[in-house]
Parts: structure tokens; sequence; C-alpha cells
């Protein structure tokens, strides 16, 4: 089966800085897919630029085995790429049904349709068995942020999505939290959706990654299947950018 | 279903069986109260406690029905003032502008009208689109150039105030004689018309918001207890037959001469105004794009919102309405001078609209607000007259007052973030 995303060869310069040198990358449909690498190894640069904020100067850009272009993140989101930022961008004056139709509430008469959007809210935070919202009506402010990081989480996944990209998505969060988010990243895999993370714990990678890209220095060190390695081995090729042997996929 | 171990504290809405008792919806409002929203309840606690102040010191003059129609006619202009300004406060920003774009606008109205002799569509239309410019200048200067409201706003209070005087003259003053402009604020319904209007607001509020909760509760969604519609229903109704009957009354002080009695025509544009504005902000995607912008801008632009255009929209309303409320002041007075608009009536407004609720940091606020606490200016302001004080006692009181909102305010946000568990 072809990857759902793919990147060949993809480079990004800032000036005369080159932030990413020749990156390849795939992530597969129902697979966890970690990104790993230390402080300016360009993970943030290559969700960017999968995102369409950036654009890449080199290299092909495939999804579905077709080559595409996306240029800003209308184009992305047409696709069915979904970003969840680090800073989860809801607003915490508004309740969780309007927050997850944040810029595309659904209309009847040109009226706000808040019946159907609650009821499709609802149905996507059951959908993903998220039990720990007890109303949908709840203001975001007063969300724990577990709960916060789910509703920005099923925010992306309600429309329709093919791929969801997760920056730090625990990195603000504590042990029992940080479980049930893994548990929820787990579960998009296991409905069919590509997931994509990027993660400075290894903790979770290993927890809950199928795969483990790995950036040293604007270059991919490698794609590792996260069964057949281990956390010494992840760490070496952070560190020093080479894979130990029979790590490699 | 398993338990919830995660937030104790959210509201448990339709999972388990809601209590739907009357001690159950007390007890959920309790809760919210401690969580910080506290809405328009500490206005209107004020609002309770300066009624009852003024009408132990003053029984006569206070409570008599001549004057409380006569405190609606005051209000009017401010009250419809802060409706407009509550839509650039939910932004976080402010127009100090307002009142002068007000004035600027009944002054256009005066000089096409009585100079001009121009009829009245005409001349009323071009007062409301001077306050659209004012605010599309005002809107692009903030939005697009990113002048801070405060300085942009400032600058358009001391320009207006300027042209307003050059357009009117010194000491000049331009006659209204219009009938109609000056019944905005001057006239009354008949007596049988405010009972049929009023009557609409109860049936029209009961049916829409009964439909609506039987149909929701028939989706299984989201929806208040049946209890608690009937007590707000119940709510509406005491207080619109207790205004409305009482403006009924016979009011003048030689009723074989004029007779004065039923609901003034200032009410009912307040409550229209009301009615539209609360429609618009809550039930419009725009409106829902108001106060994301106002809560957090950078998730609004990253949602694919026009944030541009949102606050650029903003400003234009709240200078058409700072437009109605100049003429609704023109018709009290049944004239324009220099001063129309200005003095305390933007102060005023804005005190107005913090006192009803609505939070300067934005993001929290509602139109009713802007009614609740323009109308607690003006009780402190008709009151403290009748006390015969001196303005400087009535200043120093409402400063007060304002300052005392804005404490509740800040304080409730703090309560709200500390429950906030984030």
């Amino acid at each position: 089966m072809s990857p759902l995303l793919e990147l060949h060869g993809v480079e990004k310069s800032f000036g005369a800085v080159q932030v990413l040198r020749g990156v390849d990358l795939s992530v597969q449909a129902g697979r966890v897919t970690a990104l790993v690498g230390d402080n300016g190894a360009g993970k943030s640069t290559l969700v960017k630029g999968m995102a369409g904020i950036h654009l890449f100067d080199a290299g092909d850009y495939l999804f579905e085995g077709e080559p595409v272009k996306v240029t800003n993140p209308k184009d992305a989101a047409a696709l069915g790429i979904e970003v969840v930022y680090q800073d989860l961008a809801l607003c915490d004056n508004l309740d969780v049904v309007h927050n997850m139709f944040l810029g595309r509430e659904m209309k009847r008469l040109r009226l706000v349709d808040e019946d159907t959007m609650e009821q499709r809210a609802r149905e996507t935070l059951d959908g993903l068995s998220v039990r720990t919202l007890k109303s949908v009506r709840t203001p975001v402010a007063s969300l724990s942020g577990g709960q916060r990081q789910t509703v920005a989480i099923a925010r992306a996944v309600l429309w329709n999505s093919k791929l969801v990209i997760l920056d730090e998505p625990t990195a603000a969060l504590g042990v029992a939290q940080t479980e049930q988010v893994l548990r929820l990243v787990r579960r998009l895999a296991d409905r069919g959706l590509g997931v994509l993370l990027i993660s400075h714990n290894l903790n979770d990678v290993f927890e809950v990654a199928d795969d483990i890209a790995v950036l040293y220095l604007g270059g991919m060190v490698g794609q590792i299947d996260a069964a057949s390695t281990t956390r010494e081995r992840v760490v070496q090729a952070i560190t020093t950018g080479v894979v130990p042997e029979g790590g490699a996929a | 279903m398993s338990i919830d171990t995660d937030d104790p504290t959210v509201a448990a809405a339709p999972d388990p069986e809601p209590d739907n008792s009357l001690g159950g919806i007390f007890r959920a409002y309790l809760a919210k109260l401690r969580g910080g929203e506290v809405g328009s309840l500490p206005a209107v606690l004020g609002l309770i406690a300066l009624v009852v102040v003024f009408s132990s010191l003053r029984p006569e003059q206070f409570t008599n029905s001549f004057n409380f129609a006569n405190l609606i006619g005051q209000s009017a202009g401010v009250t419809v003032l802060a409706m407009g300004l509550v839509f650039v406060l939910l932004l976080g920003e402010i127009d100090l502008s307002a009142g002068f774009a007000g004035g600027t606008c009944a002054g256009v109205l005066g000089v096409f009208l009585t100079r001009q002799e121009w009829p009245l569509i005409p001349a009323l239309l071009a007062a409301l689109l001077t306050g659209a410019l004012i605010g599309l200048l005002i809107g692009l200067l903030v939005a697009r150039l990113g002048i801070p409201s405060f300085v942009v706003t400032l600058a358009a209070f001391l320009g207006l105030q300027g042209v307003l005087l050059t357009m009117i003259g010194e000491g000049g003053t331009i006659p209204i004689r219009n009938d109609f402009i000056n019944g905005l604020n001057n006239a009354n319904l008949p007596v049988w018309l405010g009972w049929a209007l009023g009557l609409l607001c109860i049936v029209g509020y009961a049916a829409s918001t009964y439909i609506t909760d039987a149909r929701r509760r028939a989706k299984n969604l989201t929806v208040q207890p049946l209890l608690l519609w009937a007590l707000k229903t119940g709510l509406l109704t005491v207080v619109v037959v207790a205004v409305v009957g009482y403006l009924s009354v016979e009011r003048s002080r030689n009723p074989a001469l004029t007779s004065l009695k039923g609901v003034p025509v200032s009410l009912v544009v307040i409550v229209g105004l009301l009615i539209l504005l609360t429609f618009t902000l809550t039930r419009t995607a725009w409106g829902r794009h108001v106060y994301a912008v106002g809560g957090n801008a950078e998730a609004a632009r990253r949602a694919g919102i026009n944030v541009f255009r949102v606050r650029l929209s903003c400003f234009i309303l709240c200078s058409t309405m700072a437009a109605v409320a100049g003429i609704m002041i023109a018709s009290r007075t049944n004239s324009v001078n220099p001063n129309t608009g200005g003095e305390t009536t933007l102060l005023y407004a804005v005190g107005a609209a913090v006192i009803g609720g609505t939070s300067l940091f934005g993001g929290k606020g509602r139109v009713i607000d802007a009614v609740i606490g323009g109308t607690v200016v003006a009780v402190i302001d008709n009151g403290m007259g009748l006390l015969d004080q001196p303005q400087g006692t009535v200043w120093m009181v409402t400063g007060l007052v304002l300052l005392v909102a804005a404490s509740v305010d800040a304080l409730s946000r703090r309560r709200a973030s500390a429950t906030g568990h984030v």
C-alpha cells in the first residue's frame, strides 16, 4: 500500500541558513509516525511546510500517491491535513461546540445551526470514545489541559481529515492526562487516519508510535520501526545523527 | 459509562439525569456564580439597591410614573450608545469618539433637515451614513494600520468635536422641528399599543424559546429545564406588565390640559435595537466570530476567520449606533448644539456597558448589559438630582459605582481562571 503522505528530498532555507537538507518522510494511514529530533533539528519547519505555512524550496510532496501543491493552510485542509498546534488555538470564552466549528460554522437559513453542530460535535467525541467531557456546552476556559487537547484533536478529525499532525500534544500535561491523550492518538490511527506526532518525550513516542522518524540537523537520519528498536538506539540517532546497526527500517 | 475522574467541576449536563427541581436549578446557578460567571447580577442587585434607597429618601418624587418615564428618556441616548460600544469592547478595543460621532451625526441631521430643508428620510440616511463612514475610517486605522484604538479614537474624539463646532458655529444651536425626530425621545405610544407590544414581547419570547427547547429536547441535546424556562418567562412577564402598567398611568400634572400616558417611544427604540442586535450577536456566524476575535484573535485567524473584516464591521456598527444615539439626544432637546454627545455622554456609555457586565478585556459581554448598565447610570443621575445633590457628588458616586463594577469584572475573571484547572 502506498503511503498516505510522502516527502522526497525536501529542502528549505531561511536566507543563508539551510534548515532542511533533502528530507524524506512517509506517513502511512492507520499508523502513528513519531517525528523526533533535538531542538533545531528542523521539526517545526518540516511541519509548517506540510501544513502550507512555509513553502518548501525543493523536493516532492505526495499525498495519497499524487504530487500536490500545498501553498497555504487552506490547501492542506482541502487535502484532509489538519494540524493541532502546541498552543491549541482555542477561544477560552467559547464553548466546546463553537470551538470545534470555529470559522466553519454550519448554517441553516443563514443562521448558525446550533442543533446540528452540537449533534456532530457529540458524535465526533463519542466516535473517539471521549468520556472526559461531560457537556459540550462548557466554555473551554473551565476545561483542564487534557480536555483542551482533546477538544483540539476532535476539531482536527471533525472534517473527515485523513492526516492529523500533532505538535507536542503532551508537553504541558500531567501523567494521567498524558495517558488519556495518548490513548486518543492511538484511537485516531486505529480509525484509519494517518497520525504524525511531534514529541520530545521518548516515553510517549514508544508508548504510541508505530514508526519513529529521526531528524538530525535538517536531515532525515532514518525512519525506524518502533517495535524493532530500543530507546538507546533512538537516543543515539537523535544525538549523533547515525542509526546504530540493525535499527533502520 | 466510565466514571469521570478528570474534572469534577464541569457542570453536569445531559448524561446523568440533571436535577430539574427548583433546588437543582438554584444550585446550578450558584455553581455558575462561584465559577466566576456573574453576568449582569451585580448590576441588577445594584439597581435594586439604588431604587430602594432613592425611593425611601424621596418617595414622592422618585417613584412617581412621571419621573419613571422621564428616566427612560434621559437614559435613551447613553443606552443606545452603550449598545454600540459593546461590539467594540467585545474585541477588547475602545471607542472614545462615539459620543461626538453621535453629536456630529446629529449635527448632519440638523444641517440637512433644518438648514437645507431636506425631507426626513434622506436627512436621516445622511446622518446614519456619516456614522458608518466615521466607523469605517476608525476601523481601517485600527484594523489595517494597527494603531491602538485608544489613540485613534482619542484623535477622532478631538477632531469630531471640532467638526461639530465648525458645522454648527460657536455658541450656535440648530433647532429640529421635525415631528418624527422629536417624537423619538418625547412622544408616547397610545396605551393600547403599549400593551399590545408588551404582550407581543412576552408571547414571542415564551413561544420561540419553548419551541427551540422542545426541538432540542427531542434531539436529545443540551437544554435548560422546563422549570427554568417557566421561571424566565414568568420573570419577563412580571417585568413587562409592571413597566407597561406603570407607564400607562396618567402622569400629567394637569391631565385636563395635556394627557401624558403610555409607553415612551424611546423605550420601543431601545427594546427593538436590543432584540435586533442580540439576535445578530448570538445567532449569526458573524456574531460568533466577534466573540472569537475578542477571545483569541490568533486562534480566530488560524481558524480561517477574516479578523480584519470582523474588526472593521464592529467599528462601523459602533459608530452607526452612535449616530442613532446622537439622534435620540437631539430629539430629547429638539435641537443640536456643539455639546450634543459631549460632556459625560461617552464616559457614561462606556461605564454603562462595563457596569452591566461587559468586560474591557474583550470576549465577554452582551447587548443587554448596556441596557441594564445604562439604567443604573440613569438612576444614579436622576436620583441624586432629586436629592438636590450638587453635580460634584453625582459624578463621585457614579465614578465609585463604575469602579466597583470594574472590580467585579476583574475579580470574577480571576475566579474563572482559578477554577479553570488550566
